[in-house]
């Protein structure tokens, strides 16, 4: 089953990246573990990032500004003009394509201000930007006839060695969660397009349980490279039993943040990471904290935040127009990802990545609020573009079967595994010791203590396994690989934020509370060579 | 409190077993409740779920006999869970929705052709703001009676999904998706509202039919049924 481009992951960037290819005339097929509308994109809230200026003065250099900012010296500014740049066009395009954007009262595509922006530069359609951003290009793939295929796991990437000549991609193996089968999928050029790694933080994270890191663990035990993996969003108001986000737009439209004495503590539209600490600060006094959008009124709140009143009446019991909300920073965003070059590339040819498993350096250390919606826009149609470039001159050998035997085996031999540890205990477990110990604030003693806890999960893997024997759509079976995923990332995100000795953007060191520009003013890159991890700072 | 679930096995999906579950937790959602079971008491236990938030669309079920939300619903002492009807079971509570996906192409459920320069106002904007919550969920899907007679209907969300380009100032030919809904579409519909009665995101597919049926009259369309049973009568008595 051989196609030109295959593309893991049908989100925002890999539907746009799908989008892209077919139009520069690649056959196109998208793989994805859930359904087509289903991914995290659809839960991004806030907006898109466009200088377009429509509600007051803006422009791509303010916009470049407040990146680079954000990003604490290691964004690179190319890369982030390049996005700023290009957010008018991309913007526009969505809207040729169908989506249904809130606009002004003079027929404008509407604007709002998120956390660290100059001006109200985020456009949005209400309080479901992603949502409808996502169900469009879903829209559009059926329109250009792209073969969408669903609920297929990625197990790993096929890769090519060939004596004496650079390794290349030639497809990838997928577990078929509804018949249980080992399928392998041919391609000449493969998108990973996966999504993020905050569910290492289990239920501290706002994200959907599918957020597991599958393509960034399958990338480096492909021989791809991972960087920046230590900084993790967190966004600061998640409901604080349930981990369900708060958008920023509710502090952009002048949501206070209250301790329990009612006092407000910090500037609520600082950039996220500074907004985080200062209210995990506020936690570790012993204060409660709430979210205050009393004061902008039912009206509003139904029009411009129906999403956040319905969920917190249902998961806190409270109406955010009487009530104040408690909250708390919870995972959010992983700006580290595959590592790519400025054409989407990663290191093993015909092998591309984009959206956030990928990173693109234009996050930095702590990404703006509205700029991940539109990355996956610029960076999907021009890995779409590449990829399909690419197979256009691909004239090379590809054999699977080493891979995919491997791959059978494994989902055959991982029954047997002997289950005398809870593999469901050890996740709640690692999403606890990471909250606590490598999340908002961070010290050496800590971050060690957790690496040592993950090293002997790692050796007591084989005593886990899943309980479900059955080969008909097994839950447990797929939660078990992605657990294992998850402790992969997990090894990686600590030896990293081990090596960094200092504090930067969401990287935060409550020892080393600096920022030290001459010695990590740099990216963590993290490789595996005979499966041994190996990490690096390289400017 | 006391649950009862439907569990099939997977080959056919003719059921298995009701299986009773007790769970020491109350004042939850039934999504929390299914992953308390999942993780502590039954790890066979198979559904789908996602973002917890409502807004992805997996967990749709039944309960009692109603379609909702796992994520949305508060679980109660005494319920009975079941998958989602006129879709095949996989397993348990999963329902392969890949049928009923494909009835978006079948409908032709996008813009024809990109825009450049459209000027929407807030007014255009109204119009299909509702319908584009849409979330994909299935639940009026499973809950249209029309699937009993005529199983290539195509059904609830996609004819809104027609309809929220229809309506949309930047599709440059709403006849053509007009033209496509007048067979297995529009007036196969009885108008039952069930789908406006389970919809999580307060979206009425019924009312997008009846608007979708008023374009389709003003541009010379006419309900087949209405003229198949009237279509002998030439206006002279018969007796």
């Amino acid at each position: 089953m051989r196609s030109d481009v295959l593309i893991i992951g049908a989100g925002g960037a890999g539907l746009v990246a799908a989008i892209n290819a077919h139009e520069n005339g690649a056959k196109v097929r998208v793989i994805n573990k859930e359904y087509p509308t289903r991914s995290q994109t659809s839960m991004a809230q806030g907006g898109i990032n466009a200088a377009f200026g429509n509600a007051s003065e803006d422009n791509v250099e303010a916009h470049v500004q407040n990146t680079l900012k954000s990003a604490h010296g290691i964004a690179n500014e190319e890369a982030v003009r390049h996005l700023c740049e290009s957010a008018p066009d991309a913007v526009e395009w969505l809207d040729s394509i169908g989506v249904c954007f809130s606009r002004t009262k003079d027929a404008k595509i509407a604007q709002r201000t998120l956390g660290g922006a100059s001006a109200p530069r985020a456009c949005y359609a209400q309080d479901y930007t992603g949502l409808k951003i996502l169900h469009t290009l879903y829209d559009r793939c059926n329109a250009l006839g792209i073969e969408i295929v669903s609920e297929r796991f990625l197990l790993n990437l096929v890769i090519q060695r060939p004596d004496k000549a650079d390794a290349y991609i030639g497809g990838a193996t997928f577990l078929n969660i509804r018949s249980g089968e080992v399928e392998t999928y041919e391609a000449a050029s493969v998108i990973v397009a996966t999504g993020g790694y905050s569910r290492i933080y289990d239920k501290h994270s706002t994200n959907s349980t599918s957020s597991t890191g599958d393509g960034q663990a399958a990338c480096i035990r492909a021989g791809a490279r991972l960087s920046d993996m230590e900084f993790i969003q967190f966004h600061p108001t998640a409901l604080k039993g349930s981990s369900i986000l708060i958008s920023e737009s509710a502090r952009g439209a002048g949501g206070y943040l209250l301790n329990s004495k009612g006092e407000r503590f910090t500037n609520e539209l600082a950039p996220r990471d500074e907004v985080a600490r200062a209210i995990n600060e506020e936690i570790q006094k012993g204060e409660n904290v709430f979210l205050d959008i009393r004061h902008l009124g039912e009206e509003f709140i139904d029009r411009e935040l129906p999403q956040e009143r319905k969920l917190a009446k249902l998961y806190e019991n409270i109406d955010p127009v009487y009530e104040i909300i408690p909250i708390k920073p919870v995972a959010h965003y992983t700006m580290g990802g595959i590592e790519v070059d400025e054409n989407s590339r990663t290191k093993i040819k015909g092998l591309y990545a984009v959206g956030e498993c990928a990173n693109h350096r234009v996050h930095g250390a702590n990404r703006l609020g509205g700029n991940s919606l539109l990355e996956l826009v610029v960076f999907g149609k021009q890995a779409g573009a590449n990829a399909a470039e690419y197979a256009k001159t691909f004239d090379k050998e590809i054999d699977t079967s080493k891979q995919s035997q491997s791959d059978k085996n494994f989902v055959v031999g991982v029954k047997h595994f002997t289950n005398q540890i809870d593999f469901y205990e050890k996740r709640t477990f690692i999403g606890n010791i990471f909250y606590n110990n490598a999340g908002i604030s961070r010290d050496d003693m800590g971050l060690k203590a957790v690496l040592a806890a993950i090293r002997q999960i790692q050796r007591e893997i084989p005593f886990m396994g899943p309980k479900d024997k059955t080969k008909t759509y097994n839950t447990n079976l797929v939660e078990f690989i992605e657990f294992g995923n998850m402790v992969e990332l997990c090894e990686i995100v600590l030896v990293c934020a081990i090596s960094r000795h200092e504090s930067r953007g969401a990287h935060y060191r409550n020892d080393i509370p600096k920022q030290n520009d001459i010695a990590y003013k740099a990216h963590t890159i993290t490789y595996k060579e005979d499966s041994v991890l190996c990490a690096d700072f390289v400017e | 409190m006391k649950i009862k679930i439907a569990r099939y096995v997977s080959e056919a999906t003719t059921q298995e077993k009701n299986v009773e579950y007790e769970v020491d937790l109350n004042d939850i959602t039934l999504l929390e409740l299914l992953n308390e079971i999942k993780t502590k008491q039954d790890a066979t236990l198979s559904y789908s779920s996602g973002c917890r938030s409502s807004i992805c669309g997996s967990c749709s079920m039944r309960v009692n006999g109603r379609e909702v939300l796992a994520c949305a619903y508060k679980v109660q002492d005494g319920d009975f869970i079941e998958p989602m009807k006129n879709s095949y079971i996989i397993r348990d509570l999963v329902v392969d929705m890949d049928k009923a996906y494909e009835f978006n192409t079948k409908a032709k459920a996008w813009q024809k052709a990109l825009v450049k320069d459209v000027s929407l106002s807030e007014q255009n904007q109204n119009i299909n703001e509702l319908q584009s919550d849409c979330i994909l969920c299935g639940s009026c899907y499973s809950v249209c009676p029309v699937y009993a007679v005529n199983s290539e209907f195509l059904g609830p969300f996609a004819l809104t999904r027609v309809w929220r380009y229809v309506s949309d100032k930047r599709e440059s030919e709403p006849q053509s998706k007009i033209d496509i809904i007048q067979t297995n579409g529009v007036w196969d519909c009885t108008l039952c509202n069930e789908c406006t009665l389970v919809c999580p995101q307060g979206i009425s597919s019924k009312a997008d039919i009846e608007k979708l049926r008023m374009r389709s009259v003003a541009s010379g369309y006419s309900d087949p049924s209405f003229a198949s049973s009237f279509g002998s009568f030439d206006g002279s008595p018969s007796f």
